[in-house]
């Protein structure tokens, strides 16, 4: 491209923001004229750029839009529709220099219409004159490119009058303009000002001020190009690497003699890299008020499309980070604010009635902290609608409504940045689209930064962005594992905590998820070499590992935190992130590498992949483990609890098989007779019970309750609240002396009362154990062998649900293994049709071997025939049932409970 | 160099031996031939690549030639291995191989394409055959070989 096109067309590009901004203060303030000026003066000087460079399409434009604001300098009255035309007008030109940077030149088009609107705002011709309106035009074009020429020697144009105005000042001209100027004439004119215009002087010669003061400035900065600068970072970058390659030297030479001579002038160098590095990347700040600069314009077309009118106040604006952040955040915090005008401010009589002032406010601010840069985007509109997003998340079937109970607004908030979500009723042309704030989250998360979201209900919503000053240069922590030095960055590590098995700060396990208890929180623990798939090495040095103390990094990320075990914690070093290869791109765990002080290169992990992958990895060490240990595992199998809360706001758990509603009634509706609270439910009483105490109950609003029922007899468990279904290992640890309480599990890592039901069911019936109790002195052992996980899903329950100590297999093999290696079981419960072993062959192994020989074994299929049935009457099988037929099964087991009592009494 | 000999038809190859198998590459792509040491295995990358390490400032993705074409390489260690940089993309890649060889100009009229039975992970990265006296030269084109990885990768 031509040189001077280029640079016409990132000087325009520039004034044109400042005039976007400029004008939209404008409106607000019809009577500054120092903003006025400042507006014209841009507007003139493309004007004059482009007639200089032979475009004359902008130029017309450009001047008609110079005319109507010259009247506006005149003393015209500022209108909203003046304001929006010229605005119009400033879009086309942004248009027509998009296609000149494409082409080169300047695309067909008229713009006669704008033009015409312009000029007929600016009362410069009526309509009938329009004819007219080209040629005039054209002569004025004409004129200009002379102007622009000889310009300093001869300011004649502040005569010229009418419809040219007074536009050119001398220190406005463009540098082309200044050399073209110096050749044709002498220097002392352009100190000189030119004839002041007879109007209006005052104004003249402050202008002339502010040109002076602009020339002033000019001299102080110059224009480099960002690929100079870019190159330059990198070579500091490469700079500090060799310092941190000499300070290793030194480092090692430590104590040997040599160490002496070099260290001064080391220290040195490093304090100049330092100082350099420093200074470098202070060329590449830059005032954050540059990725606003926009801003007013969105918010003042937004607020004019959805009829709210907004003042958008902007603190901060010369908070300087780093180029490459400020580019990545433009588009986020557009979005934001858009956001803000349309969801959060309220239309105005809507405000009105809330006693809000009619007009929203959307406050943009910006500080430094610490090595970050924090700013928040707040706005005093309506808030998050927390009983609207939770609809939401339900209907969206983001989140159960048990799991959305249990919630607190601040969590809910946060699906704000769940993908797919959006909280608009409507999809405007602004947003509503769900695909907002997870983008914007995306961003953030990208260059290292964090997002947060505070909302207070008809008061509005702050979103406050936390991001790194640059991304170039990072402090990282340098950490081993299974043998190999990753670097972790700095920002995400919270805190270093060194455990060691016999001290105060163990891992713990939980089934396999290993946690860490620090301080008042529990720690998700993760070992890196797991993450990163390389246990081979890693099982080697296992020993080693876990007699020893180990350091656990606490990593952070968002919200979440978690610890990563790592072999060695070496030193903190700024380390220079070089990008991966396109190769590598897809290795989440990794955002980059770089070169270390020894010349070798290391991996930066990403603590974001690491984070999200935390989840997974779980999951496979869990299905790993299953295969492996499967018949070990098979006595603790995973059963659907029902979490609730009763009295205090510890967790507390009921299996659900046990359950057979969930039911909720409202206070009101609770009968009493004498001290017995009873409701109606299906046209009949049902008595209720309380966990909590007397006193600590709730006397008002719905209660919610869990219905327990066999045969006729009905049962409400009244509770605080229900809290989560949950599949876990029922695994009692600890005692209870609780009365109503088996004792304590672990349940979702976290301590978890198990009610006891038998405690609370004669509460409601006196007679309701009586029967059983006499027959079922302990729970029954029993042997389930079932090949699909479907029915073994569907019958385990039933069968803990009717007090069986179940163990289930997966065929006949298992089974009988577990027989053989000597198991006791009190009944066995078999498929018929299995892989490897089938039920017939179980039996009559089982009534071979002799400590199973009198196990009553009951057959469940899914084909019930004649022919089957016989058989298993021929093998001694005590029943065969259908596999759907639960009440059957719970029948036979019934029956199977007086022949094994017959046996133990004989 | 000895371009005179066939004309504007000529052109230089770099011969790389490995697995038994010689192969050329053309020498503009070449930038470099060294013995790599010091690398940096990257953990859960594809098997094909090596690893990462320095080269002069600026850091290299190692692939290895052998897992790519999918021969037993005769040198299995990462050390000792001579590689080969390319650039593609503006990134910095090292071929790790089992001999280099030396360099040949051979007429690009003689190029033959590959044989329709040569083996199509192959085919896919070679551009042709050369018919050497005693053997044949494989050529490979080293800008599809390090696509194919890349989107390898993506998928």
């Amino acid at each position: 491209m031509d040189d001077l096109l280029g640079e016409f067309l990132t000087e325009t590009n520039e004034s044109l923001e400042v005039i976007d901004t400029e004008l939209v203060r404008f409106e607000r303030e019809p009577n500054n004229a120092k903003i006025l000026d400042n507006v014209f003066r841009l507007v003139h000087t493309i004007k004059g750029t482009c007639g200089f460079l032979g475009l004359p399409r902008l130029e017309m434009l450009a001047h008609a839009a110079e005319t109507l604001m010259g009247t506006y300098r005149d003393g015209a009255t500022v209108s909203d529709d003046g304001v929006s035309t010229i605005l119009m007008s400033i879009d086309k030109i942004k248009d027509i220099l998009l296609a000149l940077e494409e082409t080169e030149k300047e695309p067909e088009g008229k713009d006669e219409e704008l033009i015409n609107k312009l000029l007929v705002l600016a009362g410069v011709f009526e309509d009938n004159e329009k004819a007219n309106a080209e040629n005039e035009l054209k002569q004025e074009t004409d004129e200009l490119e002379k102007e622009d020429l000889i310009l300093p020697e001869e300011p004649k144009e502040a005569t010229g009058g009418g419809t040219m105005g007074r536009e050119l000042k001398p220190g406005e001209v463009s540098l082309d303009d200044l050399e073209a100027a110096f050749l044709n004439a002498e220097g002392p004119d352009l100190s000189q000002p030119p004839e002041k215009p007879v109007t209006e002087p005052e104004k003249a010669s402050a202008n002339q001020i502010a040109a002076k003061k602009e020339k002033a400035m000019a001299n102080q900065t110059i224009r480099v190009n960002v690929q100079t600068i870019e190159n330059l970072m990198n070579m500091v970058s490469e700079l500090v690497l060799t310092r941190n390659q000499l300070l290793e030297i030194s480092r090692r030479n430590e104590g040997r003699e040599e160490e002496s001579e070099f260290n001064t002038p080391l220290q040195r160098l490093s304090n100049v890299t330092a100082e350099l590095q420093e200074g470098v990347m202070k060329t590449r700040m830059q005032p954050i008020g540059s990725a606003w600069g926009k801003l007013p314009r969105i918010v003042r077309d937004l607020s004019v499309e959805l009829g709210k009118p907004i003042d958008l106040e902007m603190i901060g604006k010369e908070t300087e980070l780093d180029r490459q952040v400020l580019e990545l955040i433009r588009d986020p915090l557009t979005h934001m604010v858009r956001n803000s005008a349309d969801h959060g401010i309220e239309m105005p009589d809507v405000r009105e009635k809330a006693g809000k002032s009619k007009t929203g406010t959307i406050r943009l601010s910006a500080h430094h902290e610490g090595g970050h840069i924090l700013i928040s985007i707040a706005d005093d509109g309506k808030g998050l609608n927390t009983k609207k997003l939770s609809e939401k998340l339900i209907s969206q079937g983001l989140a159960s409504e048990s799991e959305v109970n249990s919630m607190s607004d601040a969590q809910i908030h946060k699906y704000i940045f769940h993908p797919g979500f959006s909280t608009a009723e409507k999809v405007t042309a602004v947003s509503g689209r769900g695909v907002g704030m997870d983008v914007v989250r995306t961003n953030i998360e990208l260059i290292g930064g964090s997002i947060d979201l505070k909302s207070a209900e008809g008061s509005g919503t702050t979103v406050t962005v936390k991001i790194p000053l640059t991304l170039a240069i990072i402090p990282a922590l340098i950490i081993e594992s299974a043998g190999e030095r990753f670097a972790i960055p700095q920002l995400a590590v919270s805190e270093l905590v060194r455990v060691n098995q016999q001290g105060e700060n163990r891992i713990e396990k939980i089934k396999n998820a290993e946690v860490l208890r620090l301080r008042n929180s529990l720690l998700p623990i993760v070992r890196l070499s797991d993450l990163l798939n390389m246990e081979r090495k890693q099982e080697k040095d296992d020993n080693v590992l876990r007699s020893d103390s180990t350091f656990v990094v606490v990593t952070e990320v968002g919200t979440r935190s978690f610890g990563v075990i790592v072999d060695e914690v070496f030193h903190t070093e700024e380390i220079v992130v070089k990008p991966m290869s396109g190769m590598l791109k897809d290795v989440s765990m990794f955002s980059g590498n770089t070169i270390m002080g020894d010349g070798s290169v290391i991996m930066i992990l990403d603590p974001n992949g690491l984070s999200q992958s935390i989840g997974s990895a779980h999951e496979e060490v869990e299905k790993d483990e299953l295969s492996d240990e499967k018949a070990k595992n098979k006595d603790n199998d995973i059963i659907s609890l029902l979490i609730f809360e009763a009295g205090s706001s510890d967790p507390k758990a009921v299996p659900l098989s046990l359950v057979t509603r969930l039911e909720e009634f409202d206070y009101s509706s609770v009968e009493r007779a004498g001290s017995r609270h009873m409701v109606q439910y299906r046209d009949r009483l049902m008595p209720l019970v309380y966990v909590n105490e007397e006193g600590n109950r709730q006397t008002e609003g719905a209660m919610p309750m869990m219905v327990f029922a066999e045969g006729e007899r009905v049962m409400g468990l009244v509770v605080d609240r229900i809290v989560d279904i949950v599949e876990a290992k029922l695994e009692l640890q600890v005692d209870s002396d609780m009365e109503g309480f088996l004792g304590s599990a672990i349940i979702c890592e976290k301590a978890t009362e198990v009610l006891d039901v038998g405690y609370f069911l004669p509460k409601a019936y006196s007679d309701w154990f009586e029967r059983k109790e006499q027959v079922r002195p302990r729970a029954r052992r029993l042997l389930y062998a079932e090949d699909s996980p479907f029915f073994r899903n569907m019958i385990v329950p039933v069968l803990i649900g009717a007090g069986y100590d179940v163990t289930a297999v997966e065929d006949g093999i298992e089974a009988f293994d577990l027989v053989q290696e000597g198991a006791k079981f009190d009944i066995v419960v078999t498929d018929i049709e299995m892989p490897n072993m089938d039920g017939f062959t179980l039996t009559r192994c089982l009534s071979e071997n002799k400590n199973s020989a009198n196990w009553p074994v009951i057959a469940l299929s899914a084909f019930v025939g004649e022919a089957s049935e016989k058989r298993a009457k021929a093998l001694g099988m005590f029943d065969f049932i259908a596999k759907f037929d639960r009440k059957g099964l719970i029948d036979a087991l019934k029956r199977t409970e007086q022949v094994i009592d017959v046996e133990v009494a004989a | 160099m000895s371009n005179k000999k066939f004309g504007n038809s000529g052109k230089q190859y770099v011969t790389i031996r490995l697995a038994g198998q010689l192969f050329g590459l053309p020498i503009d792509r070449v930038q470099d031939v060294f013995m790599p040491d010091n690398f940096t295995f990257v953990p859960l990358a594809e098997t094909q690549i090596a690893g990462v390490l320095n080269l002069r400032g600026r850091i290299l993705t190692a692939i290895d030639l052998s897992k790519v074409l999918n021969v037993a390489a005769v040198n299995e260690t990462n050390i000792e291995r001579p590689a080969i940089s390319v650039i593609y993309a503006n990134e910095l890649y090292g071929l790790l191989i089992d001999i280099i060889g030396e360099v040949v100009t051979l007429d690009s009229e003689q190029l033959e394409a590959n044989p329709v039975n040569l083996d199509a992970e192959w085919a896919k990265i070679s551009v042709g055959t050369y018919r050497l006296e005693d053997e044949l030269l494989v050529i490979l084109d080293v800008d599809v070989l390090i696509e194919e990885l890349l989107n390898k990768e993506a998928a």
